[in-house]
């Protein structure tokens, strides 16, 4: 049996970071938090990790960078050599143009895959949107979300004593 | 700085205010008649673009006003414009994004969907132009059984690594941008439909802070790899002329003089489309007047940069003494396209000099009609680098006069038609402004940043 999914909503942003890092430091978890856009200091609250996608992105742009390099210098002047007025067939300042091109394309295309892959997204369906009032966190609510066997209702309530939640609220499906 | 929402969101504004604004002209409003007016004359107009594409097809290049001398005419001038002012979007989005713009927030959207569309548009252009045109793919390096490669060194290719990776990238960050939004609209969708369909769109969003989390560590890289690449589209391009012998082309300064006149159209163009989108969808509270003051000392400074780039084009030739390009620059003033040149030169450097008065700039009605005038005058400045140089070649006979077909006019006029019927589709499909900047915009306001 997995830990209940309680639900605690606030009508202003910075309320909501203040009730993470308490919920945070009063050892519960796993939490998250549900906001319409993306709130300055609650990964820091919620001491989220940061995934190493930008240096993925690094290594895919780079390998992409190079792989077009040495498609370009094989078939220009291994297989397929041309003279065009004894112009050099290295032609380096060219296929460095084509190797930013597809060094870009790979980074785009790996943090495109690595968020993806870090977000869990795509998913069809999540417990969470079955709490009541959920719709609003894509607009003006900010919810605290807390999965802790530990936890209930009455516990997180007195936990947020004072940070005035608009509700307090288990999510059943 | 607090300066930040200065006159850019009304003062009464909420969370679910501004969500509202933006995603009930597309949820609980009707389009209305002059919607369908213009839906209307739009298709018509595709439809004359594809006519004239497709008899391009049955009969060739030839039904162009292209000759020997003349080779490139319309269509890669139409191509360069186009992409030009597809530049602007993924800039704007971008450079605003990294150097914390306030005003980017309400406009970054149509921005991006404008440099698709136009992109898009322009990307037409070559591939209609290269009398061959079912071999596109030539272009590509994948492996065929004539065991032949792309010729690496010929500026198409360059053109069309350039094009493909900066429209597939501008797609993918357009579309990651997109994915909160489309969230809302799920959750604000009345009709089993619309929540069916944007909420398969959404993909499952639920704005966690993880989302958020990575959605934002992603956006920035991407942003900060837009700037670059933004660049070197229209240096590409620049370079399509600029490496060849040609005077009036084979100049180092092309690429850099490329990219700020394509910035300068596209901003032109922002301009516009932000005026009709605003109108349009009743977005008067976020794109507020500020905006347009802001976009024109944008435009204010294309036109000023602009101006450093022609004198030095006249310049360098004078200096550098080659007759063939002191003979060239005085083709432009005296030769028999001398009335555009001056024409260009009026819409592109002098017009937009109105702009230095605040109260111009406080007058959306005058910053668009500026903004058509510079869009004009790029239009006239790209097709005559391409038949200033092209109808005087250093062969006296072979000497000859470009003047545009019925064909040339038609595909013209249909490639505007169709840009106008993309946006009228998405005005009515997608939410037009990025409805989660707003709401970041308002907490910064609220917390004083």
């Amino acid at each position: 049996m997995t830990a209940p999914l309680i639900l605690a909503e606030f009508r202003d942003p910075d309320t909501l970071v203040q009730a993470a890092r308490r919920a945070r430091e009063a050892g519960l978890g796993p939490l998250d938090a549900h906001t319409p856009f993306a709130v300055e200091g609650l990964a820091e609250a919620l001491a989220l990790e940061t995934p190493p996608l930008r240096r993925a992105m690094l290594a895919a742009g780079l390998a992409g960078a190079a792989f077009a390099y040495l498609l370009c210098w094989y078939s220009g002047v291994i297989d397929f050599p041309l003279n065009f007025g004894a112009r050099p067939l290295h032609a380096w300042p060219i296929f460095l143009i084509l190797a930013f091109e597809g060094g870009i394309l790979c980074a785009t295309l790996a943090g495109i895959a690595g968020f993806f892959v870090t977000t869990g997204l795509p998913r069809l369906h999540h417990p969470v949107f079955d709490g009541r009032g959920f719709d609003r966190a894509s607009q003006d609510r900010f919810f605290l979300a807390v999965a802790d066997p530990a936890a209930d209702v009455e516990r997180l309530s007195a936990l947020l004593d004072g940070l005035g939640p608009l509700s307090v609220r288990e999510v059943t499906p | 700085m607090s300066a930040a929402s200065d006159g850019l969101l009304p003062a009464d504004a909420t969370y679910g205010s501004l969500v509202g604004t933006v995603a009930d002209p597309l949820l609980r409003r009707p389009a209305g008649r002059w919607y369908w007016a213009a839906f209307a004359v739009a298709s018509l107009g595709t439809m004359v673009m594809f006519g004239a594409i497709g008899w391009l097809f049955i009969e060739g290049v030839g039904i162009w006003g292209v000759n020997t001398s003349v080779v490139w005419g319309f269509a890669i001038s139409n191509f360069v414009w186009w992409l030009g002012i597809g530049h602007a979007g993924t800039f704007i989005s971008a450079a605003l994004l990294l150097t914390r713009q306030p005003w980017r927030a309400a406009i970054n959207r149509f921005a991006e969907v404008m440099t698709l569309f136009a992109g898009s548009v322009a990307g037409l252009f070559p591939i209609l132009h290269l009398g061959r045109p079912y071999r596109a793919y030539w272009l590509f390096p994948y492996p065929n059984t004539m065991d032949l490669w792309p010729q690496w060194r010929s500026a198409l290719v360059w053109d069309c690594a350039a094009i493909s990776t900066y429209l597939t990238f501008s797609l993918l960050f357009w579309w990651i941008g997109l994915i909160p939004d489309l969230a809302t609209i799920r959750d604000r969708a009345q009709g089993r439909a619309g929540q069916l369909v944007y909420g398969a769109l959404a993909l499952g969003w639920r704005g966690s802070a993880r989302h958020w989390h990575r959605h934002d560590l992603l956006y920035r890289t991407m942003a900060a790899m837009a700037l670059p690449l933004v660049v070197s589209v229209h240096s590409v391009v620049g370079m399509d002329f600029a490496a060849s012998l040609m005077p009036g082309w084979q100049e180092t300064i092309f690429p850099p003089y490329f990219v700020a006149g394509a910035l300068f159209s596209g901003f032109g163009m922002v301009v516009v489309v932000a005026a009709v989108m605003r109108r349009g969808l009743g977005l008067e509270e976020v794109v507020t007047n500020k905006h347009f003051e802001v976009m024109g000392k944008v435009v204010l400074a294309g036109s000023v940069t602009l101006a450093i780039a022609y004198a030095t084009e006249w310049f360098t030739a004078w200096y550098g003494g080659d007759p063939a390009e002191r003979g060239h620059v005085v083709y432009l003033f005296t030769g028999p396209y001398a009335p555009a040149y001056l024409l260009m030169l009026a819409c592109n450097l002098a017009v937009p000099q109105l702009l230095w008065f605040g109260s111009v700039r406080r007058r959306i009605g005058a910053v668009v009609a500026v903004s058509l005038i510079l869009n004009l005058g790029m239009w006239l400045e790209r097709i005559l680098i391409i038949v200033n140089t092209l109808s005087h070649p250093p062969l006296p006979t072979m000497a000859s006069f470009y003047w545009p077909t019925r064909w040339d006019w038609m595909l013209f006029g249909g490639t505007i038609a169709f840009f106008t019927l993309l946006f009228l589709i998405f005005a009515r499909l997608l939410p037009a402004v990025a409805m989660y900047d707003l709401g970041k915009l308002l907490h910064e306001r609220r917390s004083g940043r």
